[in-house]
């Protein structure tokens, strides 16, 4: 069994209440950090190893030690709780059962950085967690963790709760600032990296839920302690969320070394293909990352097993490999049609696209036209190649990485299931149906 | 039109959690209240109405409430099915679930019963993926999808609204 770290008390009765968290444990990694100077509780962080877990991977220690601090000016901490990359349904599992854990988080990670207000910018059909929060965030105040002169440390927090209202792309970090600034989700270029120029001009941390939660096991056991778990660079426990023709779909906090078929097919996670079926692809990072048929999921192209971790996944490149994203895990049996998976991808893509740039304006809508036409029996077999010459003129030209998320997957499914593409145009009246 | 004297109060402890001269960042959480007060959707008077509460120009307000998905810009019914219809919740047969409301309520996507008490929408990946199909009914979750569970779930909106049949 794994070690876990962020769930292990996640099915104890009432641990969404104060009291029960506190008396298994919680607020004492607080208690700990307080007492530290804010710039060893980065340190800390650092020697962790830990990694953004919203789907960049950025190291979070050097993040915050890029935080600008001029005089006189609040920085600010905001939390992205906005999860809305298909696939993806561990931050909801985290706010809904543990608040706590975040509010400790948050705490800690205000205090390492110096922000006085934070923020959770939350996705707006969570509809119901934020009264969870609200409730964890009143209890936490009540018991001296929030408001004034915090624990006598003379270090001041509020942390306030902002709905969002229905776009994916105010996940990416400097749309969920212009949003959280009361604007459309437009993106910003970068650099200026927010730890610059962020939320109201001012420096600003952007954080995922998970990441900001795993600093609390850091507090609590040492960041050098945390960076033994996993392998090489993939450093911790990560949560994966996991969906699609599985016998035990949900959120499953894993080591980063196990391998992909173990959490495939073992009891303890996936609990193997529902239905008895054969296993027939994967998507392991999010709809974002490339799609991988079965044998080069498994196993790399150099014949080494696949291992759930930042290096191993992206083994191979977008050639023969994958990105562990935002560890939205989806699995595909043998009877799934890629081509029609592609398509909802292609249209999530183009209905969440914001507009600014014309690659991804226009690209997004014509390659959903293209795998329309496919899917449903009206194409031909140059399409195959005008998708491939779109998805290339989207990749590396627009403002935010949306575009490239949008190429990716239609360039992989081209790359691995030409086979199926090609079916659907010799049979249009089957792929009708 | 103006807020309930509990809602106007929650809008100005909302507008307290930003800094001075950002009230602006108020914009999206008031346009939820809103929403709320005015049976699920806006006008172009309650959008006027929360442009005055934070001291904007209208047009600042309407481009928020026209670029998020949750805003309804038209009236909706009384219960509004959102059906996930992304890749995930399409590989746990979501397909099936979409064209059976259809069926059952005699209605397209975007379209509302002539009873005024149902509206179906599509939507995409709401982040629960792993518990396909589903969709969002009000501020809730209704997911492990089927046939049955959905007729439980219009009668059960039904009997809410009073409607015998
Ligand atoms: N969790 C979810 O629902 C979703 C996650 N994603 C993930 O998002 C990823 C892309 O995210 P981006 O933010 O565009 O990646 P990025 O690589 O630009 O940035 C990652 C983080 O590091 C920071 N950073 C990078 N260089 C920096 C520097 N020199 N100084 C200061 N800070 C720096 C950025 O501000 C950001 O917070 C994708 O890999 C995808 O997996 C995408 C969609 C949804
Ligand atoms: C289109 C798009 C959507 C994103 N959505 C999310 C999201 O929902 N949640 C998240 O934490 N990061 C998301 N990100 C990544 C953020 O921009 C940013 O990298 C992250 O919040 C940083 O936190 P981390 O370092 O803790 O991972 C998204 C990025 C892009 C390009
Ligand atoms: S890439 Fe797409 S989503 Fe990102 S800024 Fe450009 S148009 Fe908007
Ligand atoms: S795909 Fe339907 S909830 Fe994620």
């Amino acid at each position: 069994m794994g070690r876990k770290l962020l769930l292990d008390k996640a099915h104890i009765e009432g641990i969404r209440y104060y009291d029960t968290y506190r008396q298994h444990g919680g607020y004492a990694a607080a208690e700990k950090a307080l007492k530290l100077a804010p710039g060893d509780v980065v340190e800390e962080v650092k020697k962790s190893g830990l990694r953004g877990r919203g789907g960049a991977g950025f190291p979070t220690g050097m993040k915050w030690s890029f935080l600008a601090k001029p005089e006189g000016v609040p920085r600010y901490l905001v939390c992205n709780a906005d999860e809305s990359e298909p696939g993806t349904f561990k931050d909801r599992y985290l706010m809904e059962f543990i608040p706590h854990l975040l509010i400790e988080g948050l705490l800690i990670s205000s205090y390492a950085l110096g922000s006085n207000r934070t923020y959770i910018y939350i996705r707006g059909e969570y509809a119901w967690i934020p009264d969870i929060l609200e409730q964890a965030i009143g209890e936490a105040r009540q018991h001296g963790w929030l408001g004034k002169n915090i624990q006598g440390t003379g270090f001041d927090l509020e942390i306030y709760v902002h709905r969002g209202a229905g776009a994916y792309i105010c996940g990416e970090e400097t749309a969920l600032i212009e949003s959280l600034e009361g604007k459309r989700g437009n993106p910003r270029i970068k650099p200026p990296f927010p730890a610059v120029k962020g939320v109201w001009d001012c420096p600003t941390v952007v954080n995922n839920v998970e990441t900001l939660a795993a600093v609390v096991p850091i507090i609590n056991i040492g960041g050098e302690e945390y960076a033994k778990i996993g392998t090489g660079k993939s450093a911790g426990t990560k949560l994966i969320s996991a969906c699609g023709n599985i016998n035990k779909p949900g959120v499953y906090e894993i080591e980063m070394n196990l391998t992909v078929e173990e959490f495939i097919f073992s009891d303890e996670y996936c609990g193997g293909i529902a239905g008895g079926k054969k296993l027939k692809a994967c998507i392991p990072g999010g709809s974002s990352v490339p799609i991988l048929p079965a044998n080069l999921l498994l196993k790399t192209a150099k014949g080494e097993p696949r291992l759930m971790t930042y290096e191993s996944l992206g083994d191979g490149g977008f050639v023969t490999g994958s990105a562990m994203g935002s560890g939205g895990f989806i699995v595909f049996d043998e009877d799934q049609c890629v081509v029609r998976h592609t398509l909802t991808l292609a249209r999530f893509y183009h209905h969440e696209s914001c507009g600014q740039c014309s690659p991804c304006r226009e690209g997004t809508g014509w390659m959903e036209k293209v795998l329309h036409n496919i899917e449903y029996g009206k194409g031909k077999m140059s399409d195959i190649d005008l998708l491939w010459d779109i998805q290339q003129k989207i990749d590396g030209r627009t403002i935010c990485p949306l575009g490239d998320a949008a190429a990716w997957p239609v360039a992989a499914a081209i790359r691995h299931f030409r086979d199926e593409f090609e079916w659907h145009i010799l049979h249009p009246e089957e792929a009708q149906q | 039109m103006e807020f309930s004297p509990e809602r106007l109060s929650k809008a100005k402890e909302i507008i307290a959690r930003y800094p001075e001269g950002r009230q602006k960042s108020a914009v999206i959480p008031l346009l939820h209240l809103a929403q709320e007060e005015n049976n699920g959707w806006l006008n172009v008077e309650w959008m006027d109405y929360v442009a005055g509460l934070l001291q904007l120009r209208n047009i600042e307000v309407y481009e928020v409430a026209t670029f998020y998905s949750m805003f309804n810009l038209k009236p909706v019914g009384r219960y509004v099915f959102e059906v996930c219809q992304t890749g995930p919740c399409m590989l746990n047969g979501s397909d099936n679930i979409i064209a059976y409301i259809k069926k059952r309520l005699s209605i397209g996507v975007g379209e509302t019963t002539p009873d005024g008490l149902f509206t179906l929408k599509t939507v995409e990946c709401l982040g629960a993926c792993g518990y396909a199909p589903m969709m969002q009914l009000g501020k809730h979750f209704r997911e492990h999808l089927t046939p049955e569970r959905v007729d439980a779930i219009i009668e059960e909106c039904r009997k809410n609204a009073g409607v015998l049949n």
